[in-house]
Parts: structure tokens; C-alpha cells; sequence
């Protein structure tokens, strides 16, 4: 429509041009000659120009999609992998290296309420008391009661759950929470409106609202490094192997082995939120 | 009722009341609103693979890795995990102690991971915890050798307790764990007492030496004759007469730290230093 409208103007400014140079010839095949020079000065048509601009931006966009594609993805097929991971408290020494990890890792702010993961210390006194401390990962770390008054006490690291039926997913009133085909809950952080409905249902505390994008935040399992083949920061630094992460679904991975040969639990069993973190010989204790 | 009992005609009867067509035609206007906005509001991908937008899965893989884990490590410190990999720190990753590497994978000669040798990073794990493993190696950082950097006696690659000469430990089991903790922990126990062979027969018969004037400990803490400084540090060469060397059996490093040094005619004339100064555990009370 624009070619025509854009060409009438100019057989009409040609016209009595070509008239001069041929008069005998008619209107339509002058204009015609007198129109060919001008395209070969600059080397391209109107009409090529537009075709060739609409073809390089189809082009264009389709390369960048297909780099983005392969930039994220590569060849990692979701549905293939089942992500879990066995935590085992008598194996955590507390020393706080997965919490400075994972704030390293994600960029999490550095206030110590605002964890993707962290470490609870659970004191059994003598008078039947149980007592539960979270470590600060910066500073050192006491216990809050005297010695002589501890009957037992043992760490033991927490994160989210990954439940497979998550409570703040059916919570979200927008859908920016998610489980994705390989089991992980995530967070789409464009999408969030901060309304807190999901801090609030999540039942082992793992979420917190980031006050610099005012959208909720959790751990993701480090989905950016396990969809690259690597394992979740805080599993990479954690000096004591108390902490194992791998694949649900693979009979070989050494997740898969640990859960054939320990003992195992989920925290809160009876809200049926099937978590895909499991805890090796949890004391009884341990909420 | 009153279409069927008055029955005016089937062209009145056909025809669509008009309250009912500009219902219907609102209904339509609403209808097509309702699509329109759906249409910008609700986000490309959303719903694709559930009630989520599938753009945000790429997303969050998207994220910048910063832990590169101990696989790249090992492509270009090959000594160092040969190393590691023997002794009980093997199955600790190299980003533990040494701190995010990715930024070091991809530019080794400007980013360096850092190295750390402060005196209160150790004990983070190996300070002493209640709450800790039991059997977990764990050391008190204030009584444990204070202000040494644990990599004068500890190796982090591949650590293992520090041995002491057997001989006088197996016996004087309590004194060598204080000295050990000590700032005398690099000096040998000969350099001050002179056992022989015997002593290890029949302890209490042949005993060993024990220093017996203010001078024996001057020949490392007197301060020379006209110097201003009260330390000597480690280079200006205190030689130990009998092996020759600071700390020759221990296979310890000299510390780092400077030896206190005093004025001998005029610091404590009348008492030899033994009276105020602990030898296995010099530290100032």
C-alpha cells in the first residue's frame, strides 16, 4: 500500500522528463527508464530496501531467540532431571560456610534475616527444654545457654523444601511461583507483585521479600548452576558432606544411593507437602 | 402471557425487543474488551507449561555462575589436587577456603582468589563448639599456640597434626600439649634441657639439666648491649648452641613473630626469670 502511494508522486514528477527526451514513446514505459538510473545510483529499490529490511529483522529475531535458547538451555532437556537433595545434621559441623556461599552465589542482601539458607542450632538442656538459634554466618557463634545445662545439642541446616505440592505456589495470586518440570520451585522475580501471600504460607520459613526488587525470594537450588551440570553453591563449599544434591529420578547418582541406605525424613510430614529435601536421621526434635 | 393471549402478529413476535439488542450489543462491546485486554495484559508465555510465564524458567537460569567448583580448578592446579586429594581436607572444595573462583577461572592472571591466612579464619570450623561432631578436630583458638597463623605449623592442602619429639611427650605428656599451645612451641625441648640416654632408663636418678642462671634465658631475650630496641626479630639469627638452628628438629618454621627482648641489669635484678615467667607457656599474665 505505502510502495503505491509513495510511487504515484514520482511518475508524476517523471513523466515530462522522459516525455522530452522520447516523446513518442508512451507515459508507462519512459517512466520505467527514467526510474532505473535512479535505483542504480544508490544500489537498492524502494521496494528491495523495505523486503531486504523485513527479512533482516525476521532474520535478526530469529537469531537472537535461537542464541537466547541455546545461552540458557544448551542442551538441557527439563523433564529428564528430578532434583532433590539429603541433608544429615550429624554430619554439620555449623560453621556457616553454605549460608556466605549461597548470599555470594545469589546475590542475597546481607542482612542476616534474609537467607536462602541457613543453619539452626538445636540445644536439648538438662531440664528438658529445647532451645533453637540460627548462626550468623559473619560472626562467632555461642551457644545461648551454659554448658553445663546442655544435654544434647547438633546443627541443622535448612533451606526450602522443594515441595512437589507447595503451599505457596497454590497460594500465588498472579502464578509467579512455580514448580518447574524438574522439580524445582521458583521465583519469576518480572512477574511478582510482593503481596507476601507466599511468605506467609510457606511452613518452614524459607522465604523472604527482597527489599531492593520488593518481590519474594527463595532458594532455587542454584537452578543457573544445576541446569550447567554444577551442583548448588552451598553442597560445592560444604566442608563436611552434609549436605548431598542430585538427581531423584537417576538410580546411580549418589543421592539416589543415600536414600536407598539411610534412614530418612521430611520436616513437617503431617502438611503433606512432599518436600524433596530429606533429612538423614533427624532428631526427633527438629520441627 | 400476554404474547399468547393477544397474539397482535408473528412479524412483532419475531422481532428482538430493543432494550435486548442494546443488551447484547453491550455484552459484545465487553466481550471484545475483555479479549483485547487479556490479550496485552496477560504476559506471552504465560500458561505454556502451567499457570507460570515459561519465559521466566530461562530466566532464572540466566543468572551469573560465580562458584566454579573444584572440576575447574583442577584443570590448571593439577600439584595442588594431587595433594589434596591425599590428605583430610580431600573432600572439602577449593571454594571453601579460597572463596568464589568463577571470576578467577575466567581471568587467572587479574582476578586471584583470595588466600586466607588470618588467624580467626581456621577456627571457624575447628574452633571448639558443643554443638560440633564429636571427634570433629576442634582446638580452643585462645589457649591454642594465640597470635600464630595455623599455617606455621599446619599444612591446609593436606593437614595432619603436628608430631613432637616422642621421647620427652610419651612422658611429659601435659607439658608438651602446653608448650605446643605456646609460644614456645617451635623451640625444642633440648634447647633448654639436657636429658641423657640414661634418663629414659631411670628418670629420677638422671635427671636432666634445667637452666640455672638469669643468662641462659638472656642468650635469646637480653637486649644487646646499646641497642634501643626492645624485640629482635627472627633474622637477626638466634642460634641454639647445642643443634645450631632456631628450631632444627621440629621441622617447624621460624615464627614469624619477634622475640620480646629486655635490658637484663635492669628488669627484675633479683629474681631469675623462672619466678615470674612460665618457660612452657611464656605469654605475659
Amino acid at each position: 500500500m505505502e510502495e503505491r502511494k509513495d510511487e504515484a508522486p514520482g511518475s508524476r514528477l517523471q513523466a515530462p522528463e522522459s516525455r522530452l527526451q522520447a516523446p513518442g514513446s508512451g507515459p508507462q514505459a519512459p517512466n520505467q527508464e527514467a526510474r532505473s538510473p535512479k535505483p542504480e545510483d544508490t544500489g537498492v529499490d524502494r521496494r528491495e530496501f523495505l523486503q531486504k529490511c523485513g527479512v533482516a529483522a525476521a532474520l535478526a529475531w530469529v537469531v537472537r531467540v535461537a542464541t537466547a535458547e541455546a545461552e540458557q538451555r544448551a542442551d538441557y532437556k527439563a523433564a529428564e532431571h528430578l532434583y532433590g537433595m539429603v541433608v544429615d545434621p550429624a554430619k554439620c559441623i555449623g560453621c556457616g560456610r553454605c549460608m556466605e556461599a549461597c548470599k555470594a552465589e545469589n546475590d542475597v542482601p546481607a542482612d542476616p534475616g534474609m537467607c536462602r539458607t541457613w543453619v539452626e542450632r538445636y540445644i536439648l538442656t538438662t531440664d528438658g527444654q529445647t532451645i533453637v538459634q540460627s548462626l550468623d554466618e559473619r560472626g562467632p557463634n555461642k551457644p545461648a545457654v551454659d554448658e553445663t545445662r546442655i544435654l544434647r545439642t547438633f546443627f541443622v541446616p535448612k533451606l526450602c523444601n522443594q515441595c512437589a505440592k507447595a503451599p505457596c505456589v497454590q497460594v500465588c495470586p498472579v502464578g509467579a511461583t512455580f514448580t518447574t518440570p524438574d522439580g524445582v520451585v521458583l521465583v519469576d522475580k518480572d512477574y511478582c507483585i510482593g503481596c507476601r501471600y507466599c511468605i506467609q504460607a510457606c511452613p518452614y520459613g524459607a522465604r523472604y521479600l527482597d527489599p531492593r526488587t520488593r518481590t519474594a525470594d527463595k532458594c532455587t537450588f542454584c537452578y543457573h548452576r544445576i541446569t550447567k551440570g554444577l551442583v548448588p553453591a552451598c553442597v560445592e563449599v560444604c566442608p563436611a558432606g552434609a549436605r548431598i544434591f542430585g538427581e531423584l529420578k537417576d538410580r546411580n547418582s549418589p543421592l539416589a544411593r543415600y536414600l536407598r541406605f539411610s534412614m530418612l525424613q521430611v520436616l513437617k510430614p503431617h502438611l503433606n507437602t512432599e518436600p524433596k529435601v530429606y533429612y538423614a536421621n533427624l532428631d526427633g526434635e527438629v520441627r | 402471557m400476554s404474547d399468547r393471549s393477544s397474539d397482535p402478529g408473528g412479524d412483532k413476535r419475531r422481532r428482538v425487543p430493543q432494550q435486548v439488542t442494546r443488551l447484547l450489543v453491550l455484552f459484545a462491546l465487553f466481550g471484545i474488551a475483555l479479549l483485547a485486554a487479556r490479550h496485552y495484559l496477560v504476559p506471552a508465555t504465560f500458561g505454556q507449561m502451567g499457570h507460570y510465564r515459561a519465559a521466566a524458567i530461562p530466566q532464572n537460569a540466566a543468572q551469573p555462575v560465580k562458584y566454579a567448583g573444584r572440576e575447574a580448578c583442577a584443570d590448571c592446579h593439577q600439584d595442588v589436587i594431587e595433594l589434596h586429594s591425599s590428605g583430610r581436607h580431600q573432600f572439602v572444595g577449593c571454594e571453601t577456603c579460597h572463596g568464589p573462583a568463577a571470576a578467577h577461572a575466567a581471568n587467572p592472571t587479574e582476578v586471584k582468589p583470595r588466600v586466607p591466612r588470618e588467624r580467626d579464619f581456621c577456627p571457624r570450623c575447628h574452633g571448639y563448639d558443643p554443638s560440633r561432631p564429636t571427634g570433629f578436630a576442634q582446638i580452643e583458638p585462645a589457649s591454642h599456640n594465640p597470635g600464630q597463623p595455623c599455617v606455621t605449623c599446619h599444612m591446609p592442602h593436606a593437614p595432619a597434626p603436628p608430631t613432637l619429639p616422642a621421647s620427652c611427650g610419651a612422658c611429659h605428656g601435659e607439658i608438651a600439649r602446653t608448650k605446643a599451645a605456646s609460644r614456645h612451641a617451635t623451640v625444642p625441648c633440648t634447647r633448654c634441657h639436657e636429658a641423657s640416654e640414661q634418663h629414659k632408663q631411670a628418670p629420677r636418678a638422671n635427671p636432666p639439666t634445667k637452666p640455672t642462671t638469669r643468662e641462659f634465658c638472656g642468650q635469646c631475650h637480653a637486649r644487646a648491649a646499646g641497642a634501643s630496641s626492645g624485640v629482635r626479630g627472627p633474622e637477626s639469627g638466634v642460634k641454639s648452641p647445642e643443634a645450631g638452628g632456631a628450631t632444627p628438629d621440629t621441622g617447624h618454621r621460624t615464627p614469624d613473630i619477634a622475640i620480646p627482648q629486655i635490658d637484663m641489669s635492669r628488669h627484675g635484678q633479683r629474681f631469675l626469670c623462672w619466678q615470674c615467667h612460665y618457660p612452657h607457656s611464656p605469654e605475659v599474665r
